[in-house]
């Protein structure tokens, strides 16, 4: 179809997005959201690989699928985690988490 | 003629999905109210799905709908709905750390655009594309024999990560009321 490049210009387009998206938001649940924004680019860019230079037709596939086992994981307990802390702390502003700060 | 049609239709097919994608990854990042950002995330994983499709794996595109949109997307739905205050959004940023984020982003960008354009890609020695190599009867065979001992280990991590998830979640009710 098309070429290497195009799909890691997207690939590197998403990541940056979901980097800015990291720096420059504090409701945590943005912030897991961005997350899965750079989980899949990295994702992206296996598949494209696979797709373009490996000499393994499975490799890439294969680990796109743990990626997305992994980021399950990573999502249940990140929601969680932000569950329980808005009990605590009555406010999912990420700033406010302070109590560990030197 | 009538292939170079048909090449038109998956070209058009191709950057609509680019359009899809990078439209729902801006609709994730920008909005301020929570759900308008987890729908965006939906659509833009779906063009994600439709990149696969591209690529030619249509397991790991009906994976993707599947584990992304059907279970992750919905998880951080119920998440915010069942918790009301969710939803509330922090005073943003001060404009300088908000300008450090996109500087940050804009150089990431350019850098990883540069190595793409710069770097001269050659296929591996072994590299052929034949279709039936992407099938998922290829891919489960790998699961099972080559890859079987981190298969397994993953099946522990989502067990390990779903036990960590009702303790975290349900321990701390407790522990506050």
């Amino acid at each position: 179809m098309n070429s290497l490049t195009t799909y890691l210009i997207i690939s590197a387009l998403l990541f940056s997005l979901g980097l800015l998206g990291i720096l420059q938001r504090r409701n945590l649940i943005g912030m897991l959201i961005s997350v899965e924004l750079l989980l899949n680019a990295a994702n992206l860019n296996f598949m494209a690989y696979n797709r373009f230079v490996s000499p393994d037709p499975v490799t890439g596939q294969v680990i796109t699928l743990f990626v997305m086992g992994l980021a399950a994981a990573e999502a249940a307990i990140g929601l969680s985690i932000i569950l329980a802390l808005y009990r605590k702390m009555h406010s999912i502003n990420i700033e406010a988490a302070q109590k560990m700060k030197g | 003629m009538e292939n170079s049609g048909l090449n038109f239709i998956l070209q058009a097919a191709f950057w609509g999905t680019v359009a899809l994608t990078v439209a729902g990854a801006a609709i994730a990042i920008f909005p301020k109210n929570i759900l308008y950002n987890v729908l965006g995330l939906a659509l833009a994983l779906t063009g994600i799905a439709g990149f696969y499709l591209f690529l030619g794996s249509l397991f790991v595109a009906l994976m993707q709908l599947l584990i992304y949109v059907g279970a992750i997307c919905i998880a951080i739905v119920f998440a915010i709905m069942l918790s009301r205050p969710l939803h509330i959004e922090a005073p943003a940023r001060p404009t300088g750390k908000v300008l450090l984020g996109i500087l940050a982003s804009v150089v990431f960008f350019v850098g990883a655009v540069g190595v793409a354009l710069k770097t001269k890609w050659t296929p591996a020695a072994g590299h052929v594309y034949k279709a039936s190599q992407w099938s998922v009867e290829h891919v489960g065979d790998a699961l099972l024999t080559r890859y079987e001992l981190v298969f397994e280990v993953i099946s522990l991590v989502l067990l390990v990560a779903i036990i960590g998830a009702v303790i975290t979640a349900g321990f701390s009710r407790r522990i506050s009321s």
